[in-house]
């Protein structure tokens, strides 16, 4: 055995190592999650599946859980979708159409809000959350998707990242729609947008998972157990679950966190290579 | 922004105002409503608020919790940063040699990014749980008296892993891509010029890698500082005594578990202006990427 | 300085992909060679495979009468010098070229004296602290050639180091890089697409063409000798003209056209008769005609472009000829214009294997 064979052993072992170390956890939760209540708490966590899946995942999501007893696996599945989708389709929308006129435009106005979009990049939601959260509730927001989704969308990721790519476009390309008598509009969506496709695609993805993920700001916006996402909802069963009656249903815990996990894993797995994409060409 | 540009006195405004309508209403607004606030002090049952200038900074900032909270961010963000990039570094550069089973590595080393932080916490708290929990129960096996519930280091720890944990995925994927930015044929080069595959590594890999390096680093501070709240939220809470109190946590806890609305605001505008000063140098940092 | 020899040397991909299919060849001490060939033919594999970045599948390859398959390319005591240059982005200038040798544990003032040396040769002494990218391209290839050169190897590699140059560079530097090379006298081989190139700078030149030697000797051998009708083909710019032609009843036969002076042709095979297009001459009593449709002045000569009267067609088109021609001849657009030519300047092929037959 030659010096080469040991360093391509060492460097798949090193690489099977960390796989272990980022997928163990996970898949231990889902294989805990297959197994009855009592075998948990005598055995502790499995590192096989067990014969209680259907039993575990099917009472968790159709059998109203909660402090009040009135949310729905299926209800939180619903909500943590639509602030995905919502978060996702409303930041591009909305980050496109000001990244164009940023980048595309020539008008007074246009530095000074440059800048104040730029801000918002500098400060994070975490750090204006109480204020933010009295202006949502007196606009009578509180426990509505849009008081939900909107002020998450302040923040101004999204326009820099399609400023960016907006300025790769070719120059030419304006020029030639011009003279191809092109109003504004049209070379917004006949051009711009046809163009920006892939880019699209790769924002929707990484912001639905970074809506999906939400907690902080559902935590405080929502007050009525209906209106949980799976992110928030699960920390509020777990320590019912876990803490409360006379037989922790860790079981139940645990497929909480698969589900929570599930959509968004899956997104990112299905679509990697624009994910991947997306991410990286935010760097720049 | 681009030489040739629309001249048009209306439109640019239209294609703008949403965007700046929201960031008014759900960002200047408060923001300048939590400079407000923090200037203010509100009696106990939230009826009468009276101005008393910079109290609630003198008195938030010099309290022992808050200097803790300070305190163990610092050390909570340098560990953080340091070992999920340290972690995904050499992750990446294995990925990177491997040709068989190099796609797979890849898929399973990176789809951990999904997961949100506090659905982490709430499996590291089920692996630590002290009944069910397997290294709760290795750990006192192998004669650590663990116990995060009762001591503060032990607290760290667990925050501290799970907060690594979900951030090496993400170093992971942009480390990969630098790695793959780096051209071949540079590399090619070295190889001729340099026959140590460390001393390559050294001298030409890691130096290649710097602006990632940096990015990643400003990236990894930023998640430390804000995102782990749910991992917090989600495992010790602060607890014990404060001893992982991160300066975001304490904010909501203050807020809105101790309803103290002065003092967590000139709490959060102490921490706008620490992050501030982060930007103002990952700016440098960034001047510095320019170089190549 | 030291010769090189390879000895059936081969590659085959993990895929199965042949790029190198055993290749003969023994380089002397000093000599320049040139690799030649389309792309994809395999001529910078086997260019790589002597520098140790590829591995290699089959034969030997010895430098300096040691085999050197297995030693690590830091160790093969060549340098080369890389398309796109390949210059440590982070390192000024001097630390480029100063890498290797620190690497091998040289004193400092040693590698300070051979890098400031070199530069002085090369005349980038100026830029020495400069970062690759606050040069233009045509320095940052000066500083490539340092970096190899100042390693003071046995042998030189060059990849295809022209390409990204624009063309009057090109020509400077490779005249620079010949003179380099004579006057120091390292082995060298030298990877390209461009005849041009080829045909000034080496030796030998070895045309290779789908991971074999077509042909191997000095390059203007090569031009009025191919062994084959590739390297006919390769070999000259403008091309050689190519007619496709029968031999019957003892003359070459192509469409109506009828030529004398050929012997010992086999008969019932497609032949090519092959004649450059500075083997012919204007001959107005000629009845082998072309019709002209283009004339390029290059200044000292002119080149005619048209088409062979009454040839046979090549795969359905007209049979294009092309004859260069002193400036003062210059011919109306569509008239017709006599051709001759020596038949001791022609060449025949077969056109099934591409093998000369005279």
């Amino acid at each position: 055995m030659n010096s080469t064979n040991w360093r391509l052993i060492s460097t798949h072992a090193i690489l099977i190592v960390g796989v272990i170390f980022m997928s163990l956890p996970v898949w231990v939760a889902f294989a805990t999650s297959t197994h009855a209540p009592e075998t948990i708490l005598r055995d502790g966590l499995k590192f096989w599946p067990g014969g209680h899946f259907f039993e575990t995942y099917s009472e968790v999501l159709f059998v109203e859980g909660g402090v009040m007893k009135s949310v729905l696996g299926t209800t939180m599945l619903k909500n943590s979708m639509i602030l995905g989708i919502g978060f996702a389709v409303g930041k591009v929308i909305i980050s496109m159409l000001a990244a164009y006129a940023i980048v595309y435009f020539r008008f007074r106005l246009a530095l000074p809000l440059f800048w104040v979009i730029f801000m918002t990049l500098l400060l994070p939601l975490e750090v204006r959350i109480i204020p933010s959260y009295e202006v949502v509730s007196q606009l009578g927001l509180l426990d509505t998707h849009t008081g939900l989704i909107v002020p998450l969308i302040a923040s101004a990721t999204g326009t820099f990242f399609f400023r960016q790519f907006f300025k790769s476009v070719p120059e030419e390309l304006l020029e030639a729609a011009r003279l191809d008598g092109a109003t504004p509009w049209r070379f917004f969506i006949d051009i711009l947008v046809p163009l920006s496709k892939t880019m699209i695609a790769a924002i929707l993805i990484i912001m639905f998972v970074v809506g999906w993920n939400q907690y902080l700001w559902p935590l405080i916006m929502t007050t009525k157990e209906e209106n949980y996402t799976l992110v928030i909802g699960i920390k509020q069963i777990y320590q019912i679950l876990s803490e409360g009656g006379e037989l922790p249903q860790y079981q139940k815990a645990f497929a909480l966190t698969i589900l929570a996990t599930l959509p968004p894993v899956l997104v990112v797995l299905v679509f990697q290579n624009w994910f991947v994409k997306g991410l990286v060409e935010s760097e720049k | 922004m681009k030489r040739v540009q629309f001249e048009h006195s209306s439109i640019p405004y239209l294609f703008i105002a949403p965007q700046i309508i929201i960031i008014a209403v759900f960002f200047l607004w408060p923001a300048a409503q939590a400079m407000y606030q923090s200037f203010l002090l509100e009696d106990a049952f939230g009826l009468s608020s009276q101005f008393v200038w910079f109290k609630n900074y003198s008195d938030t900032i010099l309290s022992g919790s808050w200097l803790q909270a300070a305190w163990f961010t610092m050390i909570f963000s340098v560990l953080v940063t340091f070992l999920s990039l340290a972690i995904a570094l050499l992750l990446a550069v294995k990925a990177n040699e491997v040709l068989r089973g190099a796609r797979t590595y890849k898929t399973t080393l990176m789809w951990a990014y999904a997961i949100a932080p506090p659905v982490a916490g709430l499996m590291g708290n089920l692996m630590f749980h002290p009944i069910i929990g397997d290294l709760y129960k290795f750990f006192n096996a192998i004669g650590w008296d663990f116990d995060h519930k009762l001591d503060a280091f032990d607290a760290s720890f667990v925050v501290i892993l799970i907060s690594v944990w979900k951030q090496v995925s993400v170093n992971f994927i942009f480390f990969l891509s630098g790695l793959q930015g780096i051209p071949t044929s540079v590399m090619e080069a070295a190889t001729m010029d340099c026959r140590s595959p460390t001393r390559r590594f050294w001298t030409i890999t890691f130096p290649l890698l710097a602006p990632t390096t940096f990015f990643l680093m400003v990236i990894n501070i930023t998640y430390a500082f804000f995102e782990t709240f749910g991992i917090i939220d989600t495992t010790t809470q602060g607890a014990p005594g404060g001893a992982t109190n991160t300066l975001v946590f304490k904010v909501f806890q203050d807020g809105f578990r101790g309803a103290d609305l002065g003092g967590s605001s000139a709490q959060s505008v102490v921490l706008m202006i620490i992050v501030l000063a982060l930007t103002v140098i990952q700016f440098r940092f960034i001047e510095r990427k320019v170089h190549y | 300085m030291a010769g090189v020899e390879l000895s059936g040397v081969k590659k085959v991909y993990p895929n199965g992909a042949e790029a190198v299919r055993g290749v003969d060849m023994k380089i002397d001490d000093g000599e320049f060679i040139v690799f030649v060939g389309p792309s994809g033919c395999g001529k910078s594999t086997l260019l790589r495979m002597v520098a140790g970045l590829e591995s290699i599948t089959g034969g030997d390859i010895n430098i300096d009468d040691r085999v050197i398959n297995d030693v690590s390319p830091s160790e093969r005591d060549v340098a080369m010098v890389f398309q796109n240059y390949a210059l440590y982005p982070h390192m000024t200038v001097r630390g480029n070229m100063s890498y290797g040798l620190k690497n091998r544990g040289l004193p400092k003032e040693e590698i300070n004296k051979k890098v400031t040396e070199t530069a002085t040769m090369l005349r980038i002494v100026d830029f020495l602290d400069r970062q690759p990218n606050q040069l233009s391209g045509g320095q940052r290839q000066r500083v490539a050639m340092g970096r190899a050169i100042v390693r003071e190897p046995k042998v030189f590699l060059f990849d295809e180091p022209l390409s990204n140059l624009d063309a009057k560079l090109r020509v400077q530097m490779r005249i620079e890089i010949k003179r380099l090379q004579r006057r120091m006298g390292v082995t060298s081989i030298y990877v390209t697409h461009d005849q041009t190139e080829a045909m000034t700078l080496a030796d030998r030149l070895a045309v290779i063409n789908d991971g074999r030697i077509e042909q191997m000797g000095a390059p203007i051998e090569l031009y009025n000798n191919p062994a084959t009708l590739f390297v006919a083909s390769f070999i000259g710019s403008p091309q050689i003209n190519l007619i496709p032609a029968r031999f019957e009843g003892g003359k070459l036969v192509s469409g109506s056209i009828q030529l004398d002076g050929f012997e010992n042709l086999p008969e019932n095979k497609d032949l090519v008769l092959g004649v450059r297009p500075d083997a012919l001459s204007q001959n107005s009593d000629s009845r082998f005609e072309m019709r002209v449709d283009l004339v390029e002045q290059h200044g000292a000569d002119n080149l005619i472009y048209g088409v062979l009267k009454g040839a046979a067609a090549t795969e359905g088109d007209e049979t294009e000829i092309c004859l260069k021609v002193d400036q003062q001849i210059l011919p109306d657009i569509d008239s017709n214009l006599g051709l001759s030519f020596d038949t001791s300047r022609t060449m025949v092929f077969e056109k099934d294997t591409g093998a000369r037959i005279v």
